[in-house]
């Protein structure tokens, strides 16, 4: 509504801008939902501050540095990356500028996995690997696996060639791999920063990846500046290498920038609990509560009796594999790892291949970047060869054969469809059939309204083999500086109650398996309000996942928080 | 008066985040592996170092921590804050353990006299040990004065006016230069040590000597029996009436 001011007498101005700027937006929020909702997210993403009065005057100038190659995560496979990158540079007596940096305090505190490493593409990397004291201390003896009923377990045997045979891996604790891996980057000088997280891409005027800049610091949980506000540091580089892992922030944007997610199937996801598919269809269900009750089971108890529990942790990961992998590079940059997602899922693993798609990727960037003759299109670096000499690889040949596997098990017949499907078509036939199975869908679709479902009455805990939600995060040593804005937006702060509450109960109050979203009533009259305990957040992105409004948008903290796992 | 020297000691403790737990065999906490970081009290000391660096009251600023070689971390962090350079005074991981306020002190006041420091700046205790000592013990040793719990620091010429947070409330002293100030909570928010700093702070100096060198005798005459949890809680029980409670409290012995 807008009149001249001019037009108008001094009373009535005054009356009018009171309409405008009080009362109006009210009635709005007044005629859409019950209730005015209060304000949850105040995070910069949602609500600039350019337009923010609170920042007028601060200086919002960043410095940059200029790298051949910026790598974004020290997991698996960025540290794989990085360490191919130096290799190649000792040998070729080239040097390169290589810059990683990682959200977490520390090299390997934000890792967390079963694990049992395939050790395969890791010895490729490292072949003096024992000499260097890698720790991987513990190979394989025995496999079981067994399908679990109520009260008993069917034994399933496994045979050679099966991809749950764990003949030659090694059971690891990848958060300690990940440590020693970081060691050996910076050892060869790789610039490792942990403790900063890239919080957002930087393009060229011509559309491609410049780099990225990290996160600013100083911020009040309102939005507002502090005194020790400051802003990242942005990173240039020829080739920017993403390697978030599982449902990536970064990633979620550059799907849509370059529109990587044409051609293939949306990823579908597991949270590692371990491990709880994302595909439910009860909201009623809770991934920690499903643990908790695993663990009492006839057959898992007595392994667990008379042990202490000494940590506790959670991550999402994928469970697409072949059908779900994205387009991997664009100009400037390129996806590795659980990001794009090549997580074998029948055999359970996925660093092996996180861990070849960091050392071809640090290949063939290299070639392009000692490439005397190269002429580029973009400022921004194309290396499509990355993604054609990966689909040369037996990480490709690897998915491929057991794309169908899981696909197998959402037929009729479930579980046992899906292993008589791989006993005829994976274990004889090696996965050549010529068909490609499809998934059902993204996760977040697959829940039914709550008044379709049974609420699940779990156990209570026991407190010696199956506990409580916070004493369990508490043992994770999460912790973010609580003076900022939460992390966990919502593109629209009204949709919790009037829709995730109203159709599904909530179901972010049980699939968080840290406790950060809790329904509190409201101070005054009727009704909720979603609270989010934004300090608990163990980054596992479960929540971006399956939230049925897909309202929740996971953004990057504060560098230097979030869970402190050690060697998990 | 931009001639002063301070000398700020930090120490790398176990985050204050994680969840502390006992060696099984009980002769410490499990610290292989865990997130470490910079005392907060200690952030808060060179803070202050660094302000009156910026208000051009001290000319350079020197930070040192005593420890093993991750130490050096630490140091670099106080850098990244705008400390000029660094010294780390080496102590064999083995022997970390035995290494207790007294060693520091002794420590800090030989690097004081050979660095000609004016100021000495401290975090007021470390959240590990809780200890409170190092710097009443180094201005001990070096017979200077001290400001412990500084809430508010002022330099006053050669004098430095030092609020002190005290049980009943502030004490204000003023102390001749040179004096060894610990900080508490309230004095400052420390800075971020962003990336751009860390970068810097790569170039900056640290210098790594042994407590030998300076003459120190590390030796404690303390060693530590056992560390156990604390006793677990057990939960409470409820009563109707007062007769009951007394009943109750005279099961368990108590009256």
């Amino acid at each position: 509504m807008s009149v001249p001011l001019a037009k108008l007498p001094c009373p009535a101005y005054r009356c009018l801008q009171t309409l405008k700027l009080n009362i109006l937006p009210l009635c709005a929020a007044r005629w859409s939902s019950t209730s005015v909702v209060p304000r949850i997210t105040t995070h910069y993403t949602i609500y600039p501050r350019d337009k923010d009065k609170r920042w007028e005057g601060v200086s919002m100038e960043r410095f940059a540095e200029e790298a051949d190659v910026v790598i974004v995560g020290a997991g698996p496979a960025g540290l794989s990356a990085a360490v191919r990158l130096k290799q190649l540079a000792a040998e070729r007596e080239k040097d390169i500028r290589v810059c990683l940096v990682e959200k977490a305090a520390q090299i390997g505190a934000h890792t967390l996995s079963g694990a049992c490493l395939d050790p395969g593409a890791f010895k490729e990397l490292f072949p003096d690997w024992k000499e260097k004291g890698a720790p991987l201390n513990t190979p394989v003896t025995e496999d079981r696996f067994g399908i679990l009923t109520e009260k008993y377990r069917i034994p399933v045997p496994i045979l050679p060639g099966l991809p749950m045979n764990n003949h030659g891996n090694y059971i690891v604790r990848l958060g300690h791999l990940v440590t020693w891996m970081g060691e050996q980057a910076e050892a060869l000088g790789v610039e490792v920063y942990p403790g900063y997280a890239a919080a957002e891409v930087l393009f060229h005027e011509d559309g491609s990846v410049k780099g990225i800049a990290t996160n600013d610091v100083g911020i009040q949980k309102d939005g507002a500046p502090k005194t020790t506000f400051e802003r990242g540091l942005e990173l240039h580089a020829k080739v920017t290498i993403f390697a978030e892992g599982c449902h990536g922030h970064l990633a979620k944007q550059l799907y849509k920038k370059f529109n990587l997610r044409a051609d293939c199937d949306t990823q579908t996801y597991g949270i590692g609990l371990k491990e709880v598919g994302l595909d439910y269809q009860n909201p009623y269900l809770s991934p920690f509560r499903e643990f908790q009750r695993w663990k009492h089971h006839p057959s898992i108890q007595p392994t667990l009796e008379g042990g202490k529990r000494i940590a506790y942790g959670a991550r999402a990961l994928n469970e697409g594999g072949f059908q779900s992998i994205p387009k991997l590079t664009f100009p400037g940059g390129l996806l590795i790892g659980c990001s794009p997602g090549f997580m074998n899922v029948p055999k359970i693993k996925g660093t092996h291949t996180a861990m070849k798609s960091g050392s071809l990727a640090a290949e063939s960037i290299f070639s392009q970047l000692t490439n005397e003759n190269l002429q580029s299109k973009t400022i921004g670096l194309h290396v499509t060869e990355y993604e054609d000499n990966l689909k040369k690889s037996w990480v490709w040949k690897e998915l491929y054969s057991v794309r169908n596997i899981r696909p197998s098990c959402h037929g009729i017949l479930g579980l046992y469809g899906g292993m008589i499907y791989t006993g005829i078509f994976y274990w004889i036939l090696r996965g050549m059939e010529p068909w490609t199975l499809k998934h059902k869908g993204s996760d977040s679709a697959q829940l039914r309204p709550a008044k379709d479902c049974t609420p699940i009455e779990y156990p209570k805990p026991d407190g010696k083999i199956s506990f409580d939600l916070l004493s369990s995060v508490a043992l994770s040593g999460t912790n973010h500086e609580h003076d900022q804005p939460a992390h966990l937006t919502l593109k629209d702060d009204s949709i919790p109650v009037n829709r995730n509450l109203a159709v599904y109960d909530g179901p972010e109050q049980r699939f968080c398996p840290a406790g950060v979203y809790e329904f509190v009533p409201l101070e005054q009259g009727d009704g909720f309000r979603l609270q989010i305990n934004a300090q608990n957040c163990v980054h596992c992105k479960t929540c971006d996942i399956k939230d049925p409004s897909q309202n929740i948008n996971w953004v990057v903290p504060e560098g230097g928080g979030g869970p402190a796992y050690n060697g998990m | 008066m931009a001639e002063l020297r301070a000398l700020v000691a930090v120490k790398r403790v176990i985050d204050f985040a994680v969840k502390i737990r006992v060696k099984p065999d009980k002769t410490g906490v499990v610290t292989d592996g865990v997130k470490h970081s910079m005392n907060p009290f200690c952030e808060i000391a060179v803070e202050e170092a660094v302000r009156l660096k910026e208000k051009k009251l001290v000319k350079e600023v020197i930070a040192v921590s005593c420890g093993p070689v991750q130490c050096q971390e630490t140091i670099r962090t106080a850098l990244a804050m705008g400390a000029d350079r660094g010294i780390h005074v080496e102590v064999p991981a083995a022997e970390a353990d035995r290494v207790g306020p007294l060693q520091v002190a002794r420590v800090l006041a030989k690097l004081a006299e050979r660095e000609k420091v004016d100021l000495v700046l401290l975090g007021k205790q470390a959240i590990d040990d809780d200890c409170n000592q190092t710097g009443q013990m180094t201005a001990g040793l070096l017979d200077w004065p001290q400001g412990t719990f500084a809430s508010q620091v002022t330099l006053e010429g050669a004098k430095l006016k030092v609020e002190r947070e005290i049980d009943g409330g502030l004490e204000t002293l003023r102390l001749k230069l040179p004096a060894v100030v610990t900080t508490d909570l309230r004095l400052n928010e420390p800075r971020y040590a962003t990336l751009p700093n860390i970068m810097k702070a790569k170039k900056k100096k640290i210098e790594v000597i042994k407590a030998s060198d300076l003459g120190v005798d590390l030796s404690s005459k303390l060693t530590v029996v056992s560390v156990e949890d604390p006793p677990q809680r057990t939960a409470g029980v409820k009563v109707e009436t007062t007769e009951d409670l007394v009943a109750k409290l005279k099961e368990v012995g108590r009256i």
